[in-house]
C-alpha cells in the first residue's frame, strides 16, 4: 500500500465563485474511494481538478499524486501520468473512429513517457483482447467517438479507453447515471475486472446503486466544499436512511 | 486510421515556419517587367509556338486590357490593387536555357529543390522497374517552366501523352488546338484572360479511348522568383471509356511581398470516361499579420462532354494570403456526374472565397458538393457555390453539403449558395452547418493524452474526413499532415 493521492485543504473557484473549501483526501495504492454527496457539493468540480480542466482556479491547498505535484501538470501530462477520467458526459468527436481515437491517445501517452508506440497490428490485438473482456463488439472500432452511441454504449466506451490506457488513477464521475440496471452492471464489471492494486479510483456517485456492484474501500462523504465524514460501506447504508441532509446536520 | 498519428507526429516535427519557404539558389532568366504586347510576343517565341497560338494569346491580351476595369470585385476577400506593370510575367531557371534532354541534363539545384518538396523525381524515374503500381508520374513546373516528366517511355506505350504543354503544341498541335479555351474561354474572367495572354507552361495530358491510366499523373508547381507571377495552364483530356487520376501540388518561397498565382485549368471527359483531379495547394500564406503571401486566382473547370462521364474535383486549400477558385463542371452528356470534395483552411489572416459551380445541362445528371471550411485566427472563409439546372437537365439532382468549423473568436465562416432551377423534375438538396470546437472537446482529448495542437489536428482531421478519404493515398497523408501544420497556434 502507501498513498497514491494526498489532496490537502483545496479551495477552489470557478467563476469566482467558491466551491472547493477545505477538502482534503487520501487514497491508498488500490483503494477505491467512493465519493457521494448532494448536488452541487463539488463533486464534479473535484474530478476537473484532478483532470486539469481550465478554468477551475485552486486558490489554496496541494494535490500530490505519485509525490509528484498534480496542480503543476499540464492535462496531457497528467493523463500520460497515470490520471483517467470517465465523463460524465463523453463528448462527441465526429470523424474520428473509436480505435483512431484512443490509438493517438495511448501513443501520445507512451511518447510522453518516453516508451515504444504500439503499431496498428500491436494496437488492434490489445484493443480486439480489451473489447472481448468487456464484452463489446467491434464494430463501435470503426465508430466516430461517442457520435450516436446510446447512453449506455457511451459508458461502456469510457471503460473500454480505460482499459485501453490502463490507469494508475481513474475517477469515474457519476459513470452510473442515465444507465439501465443492465448497463450499470455490464460498467460495473468493467470496472472491477482492472481493479489490482496499483489501481487507485475515485467514483463520483449519488446512488448507493452502484456501489453494490463495486464494492469500494472507503466512502467519502462530500458536501458544501469538503469532505464532512468518511467511513466503509456501513456509511452508504447510513446515508440510504438518513439523507444526506441528516449527516450534514450530524457533522 | 493512421492518419491522424500522422497528423501529430508532423505537428510535433514541424516548425512554427512555413517549411516550404526556402529560396533555390539558381540563375533565373526574367522577361522584362510589366505586360504588353512585346512581352506576350517574348514568351510565345521563349515556347517556339506556331503563330496561331501567339494570335490567340494577343487576341486574350488584347480583351483582357478591355476588361480590366472590369476586375471582379464581388468575392468576399479585401487586397490592394493589383498594379500588373509591377510583376515578372516570364522567369525561368537560365541553366534551362536550352530544354534538357533528360533527367542528367537538369539543375542539380532544381532537383535538390523538388527532393526538399518530397519529390524525387529522380529516384523515381530510376524506381520506375521495380516499384510498379504505386508511382506517381510527375511533371515539374518551376516559376514558369516544365523542368521534367517522368515515367514519360512507360506512359506512351500506353498512348498516354503527359507532357509540358509548351510540347504538347509543337508535337499534338491538333489535340491542343482543339481543346485549349473550349471549356474555359479566354473572357471566361479577368484571370483567365491574363492567363491566356501571358501562360508560360503547364501539363497537358491526354488519355485514349479505352485507357486506364495505371499510375497517379501529378504535376507540382512552386514559385521561386521575385516579384514574379505564375500563370500556368493545365489541359486534360479524357477520350472515351479512359480514366486518370491527376493530383497538383504547389509551394512558394517566404516574401514580403504578394505574388500572382493565375493558372486556368480545363479538363474533358468524353462518352463514359472519368477525371479525378486533386489538389493539394500550399503556397505561402503570409505571416501573422497578413504580409506577403501568394493571391491563388485561379480558374479551374471541366466539361463532361460525354454521356456517362464523370469528373471529380477534390481540394485541400491550406495556402496562400487568398484563394479565389471555383472549380467547376459543365454536365454536358446525359447520365454524366460531377463532383466536388474540398477543405480550406484560413488561419492568420488568409482569406479563402472558394466553392464550385454545378451547371447540369443534360438529362439525369448527377453532382455531389461536400465543402468543409476552418477558419482559425483572423481567417474569413467564404463557401460561394452555384447549382443550376438547365431547361433540358431532366431528372438532375444535386446534393450539397458546407460545414464550417471554426476555432477562436476572430475568425469568420461564410456559406453563400446559389441555386438557379429551370427544371422542375431536377432535384437540389442543400444543407449547412457551422460549428465550433468546444473546450469539452478539446479538455476530453487532452484528457486523453494529446496536446492542444494534437487535439486540434485530431478533430480537424475528423471534420474532414468525408472529403480526405476521396484523396490517393499519399495525398492524404501529406493533407492530414498539412491541417495540423496549417493551425499551429491556433488554440494555446
Amino acid at each position: 500500500m502507501g498513498t497514491a493521492l494526498e489532496i490537502k485543504d483545496l479551495f477552489v473557484e470557478v467563476d469566482k465563485k467558491e466551491i472547493l473549501k477545505g477538502l482534503s483526501l487520501n487514497i491508498e495504492h488500490g483503494e477505491l474511494a467512493a465519493i457521494m454527496g448532494p448536488n452541487g457539493a463539488g463533486k464534479s468540480t473535484l474530478a476537473s481538478v484532478l483532470a486539469g480542466k481550465e478554468g477551475y482556479n485552486v486558490t489554496k491547498g496541494s494535490i500530490k499524486f505519485l509525490g509528484k505535484d498534480l496542480l503543476k501538470m499540464s492535462t496531457e501530462d497528467r493523463a500520460a501520468a497515470g490520471v483517467f477520467l470517465a465523463f460524465q458526459y463523453p463528448v462527441e468527436i465526429p470523424g474520428v473512429a473509436t480505435s483512431t481515437f484512443v490509438r493517438t491517445a495511448l501513443n501520445a501517452q507512451k511518447r510522453n513517457r518516453g516508451e515504444a508506440e504500439l503499431d496498428a497490428m500491436e494496437f488492434l490485438k490489445l484493443a480486439r483482447e480489451k473489447a472481448k473482456e468487456l464484452k463489446m463488439s467491434e464494430e463501435f472500432f470503426q465508430r466516430a467517438v461517442n457520435v450516436g452511441f446510446s447512453g449506455g454504449e457511451k459508458k461502456r466506451a469510457e471503460v473500454f479507453q480505460m482499459s485501453m490506457l490502463d490507469p494508475t488513477l481513474a475517477i469515474l464521475d457519476e459513470t452510473d447515471s442515465g444507465l439501465d440496471i443492465d448497463a450499470l452492471k455490464i460498467v460495473a464489471e468493467g470496472v472491477n475486472r482492472l481493479r489490482d492494486d496499483k489501481l487507485s479510483g475515485i467514483v463520483i456517485t449519488h446512488y448507493q446503486r452502484l456501489l453494490d456492484y463495486l464494492q469500494p474501500d472507503t466512502i467519502h462523504i462530500l458536501a458544501e466544499g469538503r469532505i464532512i465524514k468518511t467511513g466503509d460501506k456501513s456509511l452508504a447504508l447510513l446515508l440510504e436512511e438518513k439523507g444526506y441532509q441528516g449527516i450534514v446536520e450530524a457533522n | 486510421m493512421a492518419a491522424s498519428t500522422e497528423t501529430i507526429n508532423a505537428v510535433e516535427k514541424a516548425t512554427k515556419d512555413y517549411k516550404y519557404g526556402f529560396v533555390t539558389e539558381i540563375e533565373t532568366e526574367f522577361a522584362p517587367k510589366g505586360l504588353s504586347e512585346d512581352i506576350v510576343k517574348f514568351i510565345s517565341k521563349k515556347n517556339d509556338e506556331p503563330s496561331w497560338l501567339l494570335e490567340w494569346r494577343l487576341e486574350a491580351y488584347r480583351k483582357w486590357l478591355k476588361m480590366k476595369k472590369d476586375e471582379p470585385k464581388w468575392a468576399n476577400i479585401h487586397f490592394p490593387e493589383i498594379d500588373f506593370q509591377d510583376a515578372y510575367y516570364y522567369a525561368a531557371p537560365k541553366s534551362d536555357e536550352d530544354k534538357p534532354k533528360s533527367l542528367d541534363e537538369i539543375d542539380p539545384e532544381i532537383l535538390s529543390t523538388y527532393n526538399k518538396l518530397g519529390i524525387p523525381i529522380k529516384e523515381q524515374e530510376m524506381l520506375a522497374g521495380i516499384a510498379g503500381s504505386g508511382n506517381v508520374a510527375v511533371d515539374a513546373v518551376f516559376d514558369s517552366v516544365s523542368v521534367a516528366t517522368t515515367f514519360k517511355s512507360k506512359l506512351s506505350e500506353l498512348g498516354i501523352i503527359f507532357c509540358p504543354i509548351s510540347e504538347a503544341v509543337k508535337n499534338h498541335p491538333d489535340l491542343v488546338k482543339k481543346y485549349l479555351g473550349s471549356v474555359v474561354p479566354q473572357t471566361d474572367n479577368f484571370y483567365s484572360a491574363l492567363n491566356s495572354a501571358v501562360y508560360s507552361d503547364g501539363s497537358f495530358v491526354y488519355i485514349p479511348e479505352g485507357v486506364k491510366c495505371p499510375m497517379d499523373l501529378s504535376t507540382y508547381f512552386r514559385i521561386n522568383a521575385a516579384e514574379t507571377g505564375q500563370f500556368e495552364r493545365t489541359l486534360i483530356v479524357a477520350d472515351k471509356g479512359s480514366y486518370v487520376s491527376y493530383l497538383e501540388g504547389c509551394t512558394a518561397p517566404m516574401r514580403d511581398e504578394n505574388q500572382l498565382h493565375a493558372a486556368v485549368v480545363e479538363l474533358v471527359a468524353l462518352d463514359d470516361a472519368e477525371i479525378k483531379y486533386s489538389t493539394v495547394q500550399n503556397w505561402y500564406p503570409g505571416d501573422e499579420n497578413g504580409k506577403g503571401g501568394i493571391y491563388n486566382f485561379v480558374t479551374k473547370r471541366g466539361a463532361c462532354r460525354g454521356d456517362n462521364s464523370k469528373i471529380s474535383w477534390t481540394q485541400v486549400e491550406t495556402g496562400s494570403a487568398i484563394t479565389w477558385k471555383y472549380p467547376s463542371v459543365l454536365l454536358q452528356g446525359d447520365n454524366s456526374i460531377g463532383e466536388f470534395y474540398s477543405v480550406a483552411i484560413s488561419n492568420k489572416k488568409q482569406q479563402a472565397d472558394t466553392g464550385t459551380k454545378m451547371v447540369h445541362i443534360g438529362k439525369n445528371t448527377k453532382s455531389t458538393i461536400i465543402s468543409k471550411g476552418i477558419s482559425a485566427g483572423y481567417g474569413q472563409q467564404t463557401y460561394r457555390g452555384l447549382v443550376r439546372m438547365q431547361a433540358g437537365a431532366d431528372n438532375a439532382t444535386n446534393f450539397s453539403q458546407c460545414d464550417s468549423l471554426l476555432i477562436g473568436k476572430n475568425c469568420g465562416g461564410h456559406t453563400v449558395p446559389y441555386i438557379d432551377s429551370r427544371n422542375p423534375t431536377a432535384e437540389v438538396a442543400h444543407e449547412a452547418t457551422t460549428s465550433k470546437i468546444s473546450d469539452e472537446q478539446l479538455f476530453y482529448v487532452q484528457q486523453r493524452g494529446l496536446n492542444p495542437e494534437e487535439a486540434v489536428a485530431l478533430i480537424v482531421n475528423g471534420f474532414a474526413k468525408e472529403v480526405l478519404k476521396k484523396l490517393p493515398m499519399e495525398f492524404a497523408v501529406e493533407a492530414q499532415k498539412l491541417l495540423g501544420v496549417s493551425l499551429e497556434g491556433s488554440v494555446g
